[in-house]
């Protein structure tokens, strides 16, 4: 067994663990916690499989960004765990029994024998020199434009969707009024006192 | 070496496991949103691994894109949940029954 075939049984132990522990877990900050675990652990297999632009980038967008949406999302709301985890012994084999059928079918379908070694063969490692992000890069600015900008049109709705869902006008919030300030005249606010000149007063000590 | 096989059979097991996450906690909707980010991650090995082993960059582009629009739907997602939370005070799946669905 070579060195990089121990590192993706690791990394894979990782990646299954955490992500049976996202399912199980009764508090949902552990299970997020837990899905960090399965982003970083499955970034690892992402490196053994030479995508090294995107593994860095699924740890910063999903582990940095994402799921620290997650977070703070779980924590502003007050979850009562009790009444959410009723069902869960209840619902708990027929989730085993899909597990099963779903992970044999897929076996049979995508397993060594057809997938294989024998089958497909395992392509000869990149040189020294080579620069996946210059690679990704080079395609996704010439042949992959108009998606590209799409994404990026995708996220700004998101942005946009998100805040206009979330925002609430509360009276004790203070916001100014452009209109208004605008529309100020100096009238408004300077006022001319005439008055007479201040008389010298003697401190007598 | 690392066989296709063994990077398909690992998103596999990936996939079943957040669908059964979906089954077992069928009332907690924060859980089900994280099941969905598991199968998005699944899918995604599937494409890595297939970008890898037929040397082909179309493959990692995909997850890119797919990385864009899994923040974007968690982004909007965990957005519609607040606003459900604060009018309803739950994110029971079972109490969300306005529609009578």
């Amino acid at each position: 067994m070579t060195f990089e075939k121990f590192l993706f049984y690791v990394f894979a132990a990782v990646l299954v663990f955490a992500a049976t522990m996202v399912i199980t877990r009764r508090n949902p900050v552990h299970s997020a916690l837990f899905l960090v675990l399965a982003f970083f652990s499955s970034a690892g297999i992402w490196l053994l499989a030479e995508a090294e632009f995107l593994a860095i980038v699924l740890v910063l967008v999903y582990v940095g960004a994402v799921m620290v949406l997650f977070l703070f999302v779980v924590m502003m709301l007050d979850v009562d765990v009790a009444t959410m985890r009723a069902g869960f012994m209840r619902n708990l084999p027929v989730g085993l029994l899909i597990l099963f059928v779903l992970v044999l079918e897929m076996f049979i379908v995508v397993g060594p024998g057809i997938f294989g070694l024998d089958m497909i063969p395992a392509p000869a490692p990149q040189p020294a020199d080579y620069n996946n992000t210059a690679v990704l890069g080079s395609v996704l600015y010439t042949v992959y434009m108009y998606p590209f900008e799409i994404a990026a049109v995708i996220l700004l709705v998101a942005i946009v969707a998100a805040i206009g869902l979330t925002m609430r006008k509360r009276p004790e919030t203070k916001s100014q009024n452009q209109s208004a300030q605008v529309q100020v005249r100096s009238e408004d606010r300077v006022r001319v006192v005439k008055m007479a000149s201040e008389q010298k007063m003697e401190i007598k000590r | 070496m690392i066989a296709l096989s063994d990077y398909l059979i690992l998103a596999a097991v990936l996939f079943s496991l957040s669908i059964a996450g979906i089954f077992i906690n069928r009332k907690n909707l924060i859980i089900l949103l994280m099941c969905v980010e598991l199968m998005l991650l699944a899918v995604n090995i599937n494409f890595i691994a297939f970008s890898h082993f037929l040397g082909d960059t179309a493959g990692q582009v995909f997850v890119f894109f797919i990385l864009t629009v899994a923040a974007a739907e968690a982004a909007i997602g965990l957005a519609i949940l607040m606003v459900l939370f604060r009018n309803r005070r739950t994110i029971n799946v079972e109490d969300l029954d306005t529609l009578k669905g």
